[in-house]
C-alpha cells in the first residue's frame, strides 16, 4: 500500500515537471524573423498597458503598434517587454527596449540619462470619485475627505504637500484604492487622468465613476528612446502623421472612451517634437 | 543626506516603527499565549482551533493578511477603528490595523515558543501538580506557565526580532513607518539610493540588536535550573 502511493506521488511529480518544462519556451520560436522591435510598456495598467494572456491591450499599446507600424514593423514583429517604472531609464540605456510607451512623463530629470519621442498625449493629475458624486469638484473640495493614492507616488505626495486637509489612504496598486472607492470609504482617487480613466474603463466598473475633469499638473507623455539613437525624431515623424490623419483620436476613444475621458482640451492635442537628443 | 532626512520626516516614521513594534508585540503575546493555553488544554475543540489558528496563519503570507485587515474590516464592513471625524482618522486607522495584522501573524509563532518553552519542564512536575489535587488552571497558572515563560525567553526574543522588521510590511495599506519613508525618499531622491538603503540596515539594526543582547542575558538571569 505504501509503496503505491510512492508511486502515485512520483508519477505526478514528473507529470508536473515535464508540463512545466513545456510551458517555459516559447522565447525560441522566433524563427525566421530577423527584425525585430522591443518595445517597453506596463503590463499590469488597465486601458493603457494590460498584458491578458498572450494579448496586449491599452492606449499606450496601440499608439506603440501604429508607431512601430510606421517605422516598418508589423504586429508580430514586435517584442513586448514589461517595463516598471523605477527601471525605464536602466531598460532603455542597457538595450533590454528600443522604445518605452509606459505613461512615461517628460521630465527634465529624465531627459538628463535618455531621450524622448513625442508627447503623444498631455495628461494631468486629475480625481476619480463615484459617478453620482456631486460635491467633489476639485482638489479644492477634499478638505476632510479621503482620498486614496499609491504610496511614495508624486500625486501623493503633491496631494500631501499642498492640500494639507485631505486624510491620505495609501496602498500598493491603485486597484486597491478602486475597491475602496466603489465600497465607499474612500472619496476620490488622484493620479494622472489617463490612469483613472483606465481603470474607470474597465468593464467590472463600468458607469461606476467619473473624472472630475480639472487636471491640476501637466505630464507630458512621450516615448522613451536611448541617447544617441535616430530613432526619435522618426518616432516624431510617425506620431504627427498618426495625429494627422485622426488615427490618434480613434486609439484614445477605443480605449479610453468608456470613462467619457477626452484628453485635456486646453493642452491637447500634444505637438510631437522638441524632445530629442 | 541630512535635509533628506529631515524633510521626509524620517524620525517620526522610526517612532512609528517603534509604536508598531510595540504594540503589535504586546498584543501578539496576549493573544500568542491564549493560543498556547487552548493547544495544552484537555479540551479537544480548544486544541483543534488553536492548532488550526496557528496552522492558517503561519503558513499565510504577512503581506496578504496586512492587506486582508484592511480591505475586509475597512473597505468592506466598514469597521473604523479610529473616529472618522478626527483629524488623524486615516493615519490612526491605518496604525491600528497595522498593528492587528502583525499581531495577529505573530501570535501563531508567540504560541509554538511558549509551547517550546513548556516541552523544557519535566512531565513530573505537571503529575505532580495533579496529584496535589491542581485543577488545570491551577497547574497552569502556578507551575507551567511560569516555568515555561522563563524557558521560551530566547524562542521569544527571535520572535520580536522578527515582528520588528515584519512591521515594514505594513507599508502595504499605507501606513507610514520607516519603509514608506525609505519609499518617498527613493523616489524623489534616487541618485541618494545606497545611503537612503544604509540608512535604513543601520536603524534596524541599532533596534534589534539591543534586543538580542537583551534576551540573551534575561535567558541567561532567569533559565529554571535543573
Amino acid at each position: 500500500m505504501r509503496k503505491t502511493t510512492y508511486r502515485i506521488a512520483a508519477a505526478v511529480a514528473a507529470a508536473a515537471l515535464a508540463l512545466t518544462a513545456c510551458g517555459g519556451d516559447s522565447g525560441s520560436s522566433a524563427g525566421g524573423d530577423s527584425k525585430k522591435i522591443k518595445i517597453g510598456t506596463k503590463f499590469d495598467q488597465p486601458g493603457l498597458g494590460l498584458k491578458e494572456g498572450d494579448n496586449m491591450t491599452g492606449f499606450d499599446v496601440d499608439v506603440a503598434k501604429a508607431v512601430a507600424k510606421k517605422l516598418g514593423y508589423e504586429e508580430n514583429q514586435i517584442e513586448w517587454v514589461e517595463s516598471p517604472s523605477p527601471q525605464r531609464e536602466t531598460m532603455l540605456d542597457a538595450g533590454t527596449v528600443d522604445l518605452i510607451f509606459a505613461t512615461y512623463s517628460i521630465t527634465d530629470k529624465r531627459k538628463e540619462k535618455v531621450q524622448f519621442g513625442g508627447p503623444y498625449l498631455v495628461a494631468g493629475q486629475d480625481l476619480l470619485v463615484r459617478a453620482d458624486d456631486t460635491e467633489i469638484t476639485g482638489p479644492d473640495a477634499l478638505t476632510g475627505k479621503v482620498l486614496c493614492s499609491v504610496s511614495g507616488s508624486t500625486p501623493a505626495e503633491k496631494i500631501a504637500k499642498e492640500y494639507p486637509g485631505v486624510q491620505l489612504q495609501e496602498y500598493d496598486t491603485y486597484s486597491l484604492c478602486v475597491e475602496a472607492l466603489a465600497a465607499g470609504q474612500v472619496q476620490a482617487l488622484t493620479t494622472d487622468d489617463a490612469i483613472l480613466a483606465g481603470y474607470a474603463a474597465q468593464e467590472k466598473w463600468a458607469g461606476q465613476f467619473k473624472l472630475v475633469g480639472k487636471p491640476f499638473s501637466e505630464e507630458l507623455y512621450g516615448v522613451g528612446v536611448k541617447k544617441g539613437s535616430d530613432l526619435c525624431e522618426k518616432v516624431n515623424t510617425a506620431l504627427t502623421e498618426l495625429f494627422d490623419d485622426g488615427s490618434m483620436d480613434k486609439i484614445v476613444a477605443d480605449n479610453l472612451g468608456p470613462a467619457n475621458y477626452t484628453p485635456n482640451p486646453a493642452t491637447n492635442p500634444a505637438k510631437p517634437g522638441g524632445h530629442c537628443g | 543626506m541630512l535635509e533628506t532626512i529631515q524633510e521626509y520626516d524620517y524620525w517620526a516614521a522610526v517612532v512609528n516603527t517603534l509604536e508598531l513594534t510595540l504594540w503589535g508585540a504586546l498584543w501578539a503575546l496576549v493573544l500568542g499565549t491564549v493560543l498556547a493555553i487552548m493547544r495544552l488544554s484537555p479540551v479537544r475543540v480548544l486544541q483543534w482551533a488553536g492548532a488550526a489558528y496557528v496552522t492558517i496563519v503561519r503558513n499565510t503570507p504577512l503581506t496578504m493578511i496586512v492587506v486582508a485587515a484592511n480591505l475586509i474590516i475597512w473597505t468592506q464592513l466598514k469597521i473604523n477603528l479610529a473616529d472618522p471625524q478626527s483629524s488623524t482618522y486615516i493615519v490612526d486607522n491605518g496604525m491600528r490595523l497595522g498593528i492587528l495584522a502583525v499581531a495577529v501573524y505573530h501570535a501563531a509563532f508567540v504560541c509554538e515558543a511558549l509551547r517550546a518553552g513548556v516541552n523544557t519542564i519535566p512531565l513530573g512536575q505537571a503529575e505532580a501538580a495533579r496529584s496535589l489535587g491542581m485543577t488545570f488552571p491551577q497547574s497552569l497558572t502556578q507551575v507551567i506557565l511560569p516555568q515555561a515563560f522563563r524557558g521560551a525567553i530566547t524562542p521569544l526574543g527571535n520572535a520580536l526580532i522578527a515582528l520588528t522588521k515584519n512591521t515594514t510590511v505594513v507599508v502595504a495599506i499605507g501606513v507610514a513607518q520607516v519603509s514608506h519613508a525609505m519609499r518617498r525618499m527613493i523616489e524623489f531622491r534616487p541618485d541618494l539610493l545606497f545611503q537612503i538603503f544604509g540608512l535604513v540596515a543601520l536603524t534596524f539594526v541599532a533596534i534589534t540588536l539591543p534586543m538580542g543582547l537583551v534576551t540573551g542575558w534575561a535567558a541567561k538571569k532567569w533559565a529554571v535550573q535543573r
